[in-house]
């Protein structure tokens, strides 16, 4: 569609303001065909959850915009400002370390500190009820994570880096990233090995006990039954 | 108003090429992107995402089951006129690859309806065309230095060693996963079994000693 309309567009004349405006134009159509991400619906009282296992240390950007179901239109419009969305954050131990209500487009930042499963939970916060009715919400939601997350346009102008300076560094920031994901292995590995090690210590006096135990209980079932023979003198 | 010079005539050139080439960044599939997403797919419930994708442009969708029950899951991928592209039931792990033939709104679902209470933890990964470029300029048509190559390809082979390590830490968290079920089950097992052996060796004894309480004392002996 968008591509249709660029080739429709007569040659600016020399000059005049109107090749200004179209060239925007078509930028602005170019760029809105890319803001949309990958999106999803999310009832009314409905909690949709994501989890990211990440190391320490690491940044997480959450950009997300919501779209109400319109039944004038029969299509999604953008939705009004009254209707928001509560975004939670928690850490590997269940700690809380975002909790925060959002518009409805919204964009949410945490840092983790420390290595782990970290859960964010979205829920809207609908105040009218009728608005939804019986309808969904559309989410369009995009998590970056890391490297992902860096802002490389905003890095390039604060710093005043060169092209070449700011693919360097990207890549430094790669690797980085996989830095710090090693090291999380490491430690993942590390505490399996524990937990390992004292599962099977734990299954070797377990059998040792039961062993013992079986034993004990053939002991006690003979003469318990040896005495009860004698009693009834058939022994 | 037309205002005389050869800066004027320079200045409608670099307009109009500007024009030709937004016209053809709007031709040339644009940047996509990918989207990781880890979620939590309870029981009997299914998950839909949707996407809009250009003509052309070439996705993958990989996915993989982290815990939960016997880790599967039904995949099923739908293009914008409902055609399923991909469709697999029970699966634990799978990638697919596929070239939008149309434009519009591509769907993608996770079941977990033929579960009763497991529910399942669904990591994906939904690639759309190339990555952003880290320029968002109109340089993309020139020629890049042997530096600029250099730092693209080794820009490239990082981002396979990110994937790699994605796909080790997740089969890291399936595995223990998996090691904790077991866990879980052996203690149960265990608890379970030695309440049985002392209920049978107990019960054993009482059922015996029922079996000689009945009759008189005076019991024939065998040989006497």
């Amino acid at each position: 569609m968008a591509v249709e309309l660029g080739v429709r567009v007569v040659r600016p004349r020399p000059g005049t303001e109107l090749g200004v405006v179209m060239r925007t134009l078509l930028l602005l159509l170019w760029l809105a065909t890319r803001g949309s991400a990958l999106y999803f619906h999310i009832g009314e009282t409905e909690k949709k959850c994501f989890i990211e296992e990440i190391p320490d240390e690491t940044m997480v950007i959450g950009n997300y915009r919501t779209q109400l179901y319109d039944k004038q239109r029969e299509e999604y419009q953008p939705a009004t400002p009254g209707l928001g969305m509560f975004v939670e954050v928690k850490d590997p131990e269940d700690k809380v370390i975002l909790a925060r209500q959002y518009g409805s487009e919204g964009r949410f930042t945490f840092t983790s500190h420390t290595p782990g499963e970290h859960q964010i939970c979205l829920h809207s916060n609908s105040t009218k009820f009728s608005l939804f009715a019986g309808g969904m919400l559309r989410v369009h939601l995009d998590i970056q994570v890391g490297e992902h997350a860096n802002d490389y346009a905003e890095i390039a102008a604060k710093d005043k880096l060169s092209e070449l300076q700011l693919r360097v560094r990207q890549l430094v920031e790669q690797v980085e990233q996989i830095q710090k994901e090693q090291n999380y292995q490491r430690w993942r590995e590390e505490r399996f090995r524990q937990t390992s090690e004292s599962t099977n210590q734990r299954v070797l006096w377990w059998s040792i006990l039961q062993t013992l135990i079986l034993v004990a209980i053939g002991v006690w079932q003979m003469r318990h039954l040896k005495s009860f023979f004698e009693a009834k003198k058939l022994v | 108003m037309q205002r005389p010079g050869s800066a004027l005539r320079w200045a409608a050139a670099a307009g109009s090429w500007g024009c030709r080439l937004l016209v053809l960044l709007l031709l040339v599939p644009g940047p996509g992107g990918a989207s990781e997403i880890t979620f939590e797919l309870p029981d009997n419930a299914k998950q839909c995402f949707y996407e809009d994708i250009a003509q052309g442009t070439k996705c993958t969708l990989e996915f993989q089951v982290i815990t939960g029950g016997h880790y599967d899951v039904d995949c099923r991928l739908e293009d914008p006129d409902g055609k399923v592209l991909y469709k697999e039931m029970k699966k634990q792990y799978d990638s697919f690859t596929f070239t939008a033939s149309k434009n519009g709104t591509y769907k993608f679902c996770f079941s977990n309806e033929f579960s009763t209470f497991t529910h399942k933890t669904v990591y994906f990964d939904f690639q759309v065309g190339e990555d952003p470029p880290l320029f968002p300029s109109e340089n993309r048509v020139s020629a890049l230095t042997q530096m600029e190559s250099a730092c693209v390809s080794i820009h490239e082979a990082l981002k396979s060693v990110i994937d790699y390590q994605t796909h080790f830490r997740l089969r890291e968290a399936q595995g223990r996963s998996r090691a904790e079920d077991l866990n879980t089950r052996v203690a149960y097992w265990s608890v379970g079994e030695a309440l049985i052996l002392l209920v049978v060796s107990i019960g054993q004894v009482f059922l015996l000693k029922s079996f000689f309480s009945d009759k008189r004392t005076t019991t024939t002996r065998v040989g006497s």
